[in-house]
């Protein structure tokens, strides 16, 4: 099980990614540098991870969506390989073109870092097939970039479709709530796939909630899902 | 060309004894550059000059410290990893206060790389961060801007280097109006045989500048940082540098990769007067000269002079020295991660630094004139005349009520008030280690990937004791660090110390300084906790007044294997609430009597540091042996805050406390309801245990020679605080506490300027 972490230059969750998918999951996982023309060969996952990504002095994302790596990664997209993009991976994903919408800036303006609840709404990715939907986990956010906009026609459309993976919700009551989403995203959308299901992003980060000695490990079972389904559709 | 006129040489900050001295030392008169060159390196900021003298007061070895202070960070023993390999934390505090001041979003931003900067130098990885703050009075109109302008820099360039912000503390008072203080710690972890050292060793060897091109940005901080502000500081914000977190970031990583290989012989950043102080330091480290061509230099603004090249303080940058043949090298990582480097000199045996720029030689000097014989002051010190007023306590004014709203006040005050609106904007999760995180328990605790370790960081200053007795401001910020230490059950390892102080010129405040510094080390000796690296900054003064004495400490200290660290709130309810030292508070100098008088009055409850081992030792064993459920101390705001913030850690779902209010251990006249509520000590600590284990905390106690009470329990039912006479409704403290910061700091709903008490 290969696992292709990319690193582009200000990427600062790179190394929680291999640690969390290699050193505690026991996948093979790997940096791969933003400069780079391929993929290594037998990749199985593409995993863009959290962090400043150019600094991200012009929009978040903006010029890593547009980096060498970038044109293996759309290509191992459409040929139905699967890719998670994590906070200022999923920023990117959308400055891509890989997944519709953007990430504005949070509601409240200002960077926010705690635990938030996510609730599972659908099962049709690589990311959620082997959650329970309605199921609670718990992880950090870590962003000023995650409010999630898109049109009306586009939501309405990701709803239908089941490609809201997880929204925030409430820790007690398991309801989406204002209370619940930390940054204002609209529908309370934590995690997104594009049509096929096969390219992922959440602004949670499931990457700090792995190990039992830290706090949460709500990020333990869906990475584990993950590479399950992964293994199992490749 | 120039005229060396008094005017020029007074606003390079030399004094004329100074300049005659520079001169003797030339043998001529210094050229332009060299006048620079000496006001920057003989500033109060780079030569300790008003300070150094009394270094001689702080311990700085013990049984875990790998190296002391004089490198660019100090180091400690943090044991081996699973092949045996032994690995180090580095880690210094350092102060940005003058910039942050004029332009608080890039000054507390550059705080927090500089400090990262002197980490990385030693080859070590930052893991944690942690900052303490001190802004000016709640309502000072100015706070609430810099309030926002700085934490916003701090966490901006924490967060998006990667470096998790895992703790800290914030304070507030009028002495600070206009001069805030803003310092930064950093920790970061190395093997013991790959630690790097910022020495210009090997005669041939190139120099190698990495980093962000030079412009005119920072020029001169060294010598601003140096000196009280007046009415025409904002003039000076030329001085001030902007910060690029991202730069840093690949710096970081690019060096990281480069102290895996043998190619280095010597590294040190760029911070406080620029390729200036690192060219000299590193040249005097090794005992070598150096020589360097000015032109080379990587430049991102049109016509810099020689002048401006060498004292700009452009930020993230760093002088390399590699081993000759290895140029290339280093320079092919400097490429892959974008950054400019150049050659731009090398190691010399002539024990001079020599600068040239357009043909000429524009700097020529001993380096050992520059940096070991920088001028040391032993400057005259006196204690303030009216000290014995200062001591004086009167409180018969005041009535002596068990007021709820004097708790409710305490707990709204933002210096007590939770911070969750600072530690939310910063990332305290980053990096996958942060075990115990912000506003969780008395101490941060992190998780060393590298070899298992777990590490407990502490920051702590209470700079009201310092009004009326300095020794004991000094001696309990060490205490308070290492009894946070313990209640998370980490031993100390060392500490690092952020000395700031007003204008050492004035013989109270060099009384001040030379007093604080004796408490530090007093308690560093008595607690086994040295201090392993530091910084002094002086002059934080306005138009005439200095700040009141804030000996920053930070503590480090280390989780015994097997040990789970508690939270300072209750767990449980059923759980027993002790109270562990001898309760003997004083309303002098306390949070109280200052939120009532509006001044400050008084002395701190008398200092016992044999007392302050016994409690620590004893709290480390408690936690240790999974006896003490949570652990708290007791220090702003005394018993009641220390009780009714254990209640209300979790602000959503409180405790009720059903608890007796305790005599005071010494015999003799009664203490009144106030002081034995809201009176400050040291060397108490507040734990909940369950009932079970009495008679084992009675007996470990007795044996540790430390007092033990047992005041009552967690609520099983209720909706009030009790302690003794004082009853308030929980969801009132609760919500104090909760939103006391925004409201009284940052204007809330309320509109409030005032503490909600007084509403």
């Amino acid at each position: 099980m290969i696992v292709a972490v990319l690193q582009f230059p200000g990427s600062n969750c790179d190394q929680d990614v291999v640690h969390a998918l290699g050193t505690v999951l026991g996948a093979d996982a790997r940096l791969v540098w933003h400069g780079d023309a391929g993929l290594p060969t037998g990749t199985d996952l593409v995993v863009l991870p959290g962090g400043f990504s150019y600094g991200d002095y012009l929009r978040s994302g903006a010029i890593a969506a547009r980096s060498p790596i970038m044109v293996p990664v759309r290509a191992f997209a459409e040929s139905g390989g699967t890719v998670l993009g994590i906070c200022n991976g999923f920023q990117v994903l959308t400055e891509a073109g890989m997944l519709p919408g953007a990430l504005l800036r949070n509601a409240g303006v200002q960077f926010v870092c705690r635990d938030v609840c996510l609730r599972v709404e659908s099962q049709a990715s690589a990311l959620t097939a082997r959650l329970q939907p309605g199921s609670l986990h718990v992880m950090p956010v870590a962003h000023r970039e995650g409010n999630y906009f898109a049109d009306e026609p586009t939501l309405a459309a990701l709803e239908a479709t089941g490609r809201v993976l997880l929204r925030y919700a409430d820790p007690l009551t398991g309801e989406a709530s204002r209370e619940a989403n930390p940054n204002g995203s609209a529908h309370g959308i934590a995690a997104i796939a594009n049509k096929k299901g096969n390219v992922i992003g959440m602004m949670p980060h499931p990457e700090r909630a792995v190990d039992a000695e830290l706090g949460p490990v709500g990020g333990r079972v869906m990475l584990e899902g993950l590479l399950t389904e992964v293994r199992r559709r490749n | 060309m120039f005229d060396l006129t008094p005017e020029l040489i007074a606003r390079h900050g030399l004094t004329p004894d100074e300049y005659a001295d520079i001169q003797r030392r030339l043998g001529r008169l210094p050229t332009f550059e060299e006048l620079g060159v000496f006001s920057a390196m003989w500033s109060e900021h780079c030569a300790y000059k008003s300070s150094r003298i009394h270094f001689g007061l702080l311990p700085t070895t013990g049984p875990h410290v790998l190296l002391g202070p004089g490198e660019n960070a100090g180091l400690v023993a943090i044991g081996p990893d699973r092949q045996g390999r032994q690995w180090a934390a580095a880690f210094k505090m350092e102060s940005h206060n003058h910039p942050s001041f004029l332009e608080p979003v890039q000054g507390a931003a550059t705080g927090v790389g500089g400090i990262l900067r002197d980490v990385f130098t030693m080859g070590a990885r930052p893991i944690a961060i942690l900052n303490a703050l001190r802004f000016g009075a709640p309502d000072h109109p100015r706070t609430r801007s810099l309030v926002a302008g700085v934490v916003q820099g701090v966490g901006g360039y924490g967060n998006c280097i990667g470096v998790p912000t895992v703790g800290g503390n914030c304070g507030f008072d009028a002495c600070y109006d206009g001069n805030i203080l803003v310092n930064a710690f950093a920790l970061g972890v190395v093997p013991v045989d790959r630690v790097f050292k910022g020495a210009a060793t090997g005669v041939g060897n190139p120099v190698i500048y990495v980093g962000s091109a030079t412009g005119r940005d920072g020029l001169h901080g060294a010598t601003m940082a140096s000196a009280a502000f007046d009415a025409t500081a904002k003039d000076q914000r030329p001085a001030v540098q902007v910060g690029d977190p991202f730069q840093e970031k690949l710096l970081l990583e690019a060096c990281l990769e480069l102290f895996a290989e043998d190619w280095l012989a010597g590294i040190q950043d760029m911070g406080a007067a620029g390729l200036t102080s690192s060219a000299f330091e590193m040249a005097s480290r090794a005992g070598l000269g150096m020589s360097l061509n000015l032109n080379a230099v990587p430049m991102r603004a049109a016509n810099l002079t020689a002048y401006e090249l060498l004292l700009s303080e452009s930020q993230e940058r760093m002088l390399l020295v590699a081993r000759r043949g290895c140029e290339d090298r280093v320079r092919a990582v400097c490429d892959k991660w974008g950054l400019e480097s150049a050659v731009i000199g090398s190691v010399t045996d002539t024990g001079r630094m020599v600068c040239r720029f357009d043909g000429a030689t524009v700097v020529d000097v001993p380096v050992a004139a520059v940096v070991d014989d920088a001028p040391s002051y032993d400057r005259p010190r006196r204690p303030p005349a009216d000290l014995e007023e200062r001591r004086r306590l009167d409180l018969s004014d005041l009535p002596d009520l068990a007021d709820p709203g004097d708790l409710l006040a305490l707990m709204a005050h933002p210096e007590i008030a939770s911070k969750r609106w600072i530690w939310q904007q910063y990332d305290h999760t980053v990096r996958n280690g942060t075990k115990v995180g912000p506003g969780a328990a008395d101490a941060a605790v992190i998780r060393v990937h590298e070899n298992g370790a777990r590490l407990a960081l502490a920051v702590d200053c209470t700079e009201r004791y310092g009004f009326a007795d300095p020794w004991a401001c000094g001696a309990l910020a060490v205490a308070e660090a290492v009894r946070n230490l313990s209640c998370v059950g980490a031993e100390p390892l060392g500490l690092t110390d952020c000395l700031n102080f007003g204008n050492p010129e004035d013989p109270e405040v060099m009384w001040q300084l030379v007093e604080a510094m004796r408490g530090v080390g007093d308690a560093a000796r008595a607690l086994g906790a040295p201090v392993v690296s530091g910084n002094v900054s002086l002059y934080n003064a306005t138009a005439g007044e200095s700040i009141l004495p804030t000996p920053m400490i930070a503590a480090v200290g280390r989780l015994p294997d097997g040990v789970q660290p508690v939270s300072s709130g209750f767990v449980s309810a059923g759980d027993e609430v002790w109270l562990l030292g001898s309760f003997r508070p004083s309303l002098g100098a306390s949070r109280w009597l200052h939120q009532k008088r509006g001044r400050h009055a008084g002395r701190v409850a008398e200092v016992d540091l044999a007392a302050e081992a016994a409690v620590s030792a004893l709290v480390r064993r408690l936690v240790g042996d999974g006896v003490a459920r949570n652990a708290h101390d007791l220090s702003d705001g005394g018993l009641a805050v220390a009780l009714a913030e254990c209640a209300v850690a979790h602000a959503d779902r409180p405790f009720a406390v059903a608890c007796q209010l305790p005599e005071p251990a010494q015999s003799g006249g009664a203490l009144r309801v106030t002081e034995r509520l809201f009176g400050e000590t040291g060397a108490c600590v507040l734990i909940g245990a369950l009932s079970g284990h009495r008679a084992l905390i009675a007996q470990l106690a007795a044996e540790a020679g430390v007092s033990s009470m047992r005041l009552g329990v967690v609520g099983t039912q209720g909706d009030e605080f009790v302690l003794g006479p004082l009853v308030v409704p929980l969801v009132a403290l609760a919500k104090a506490h909760a939103q006391g910061f925004e409201q009284v700091v940052l204007g809330g709903e309320s509109g409030g300027r005032q503490p909600p008490s007084q509403h």
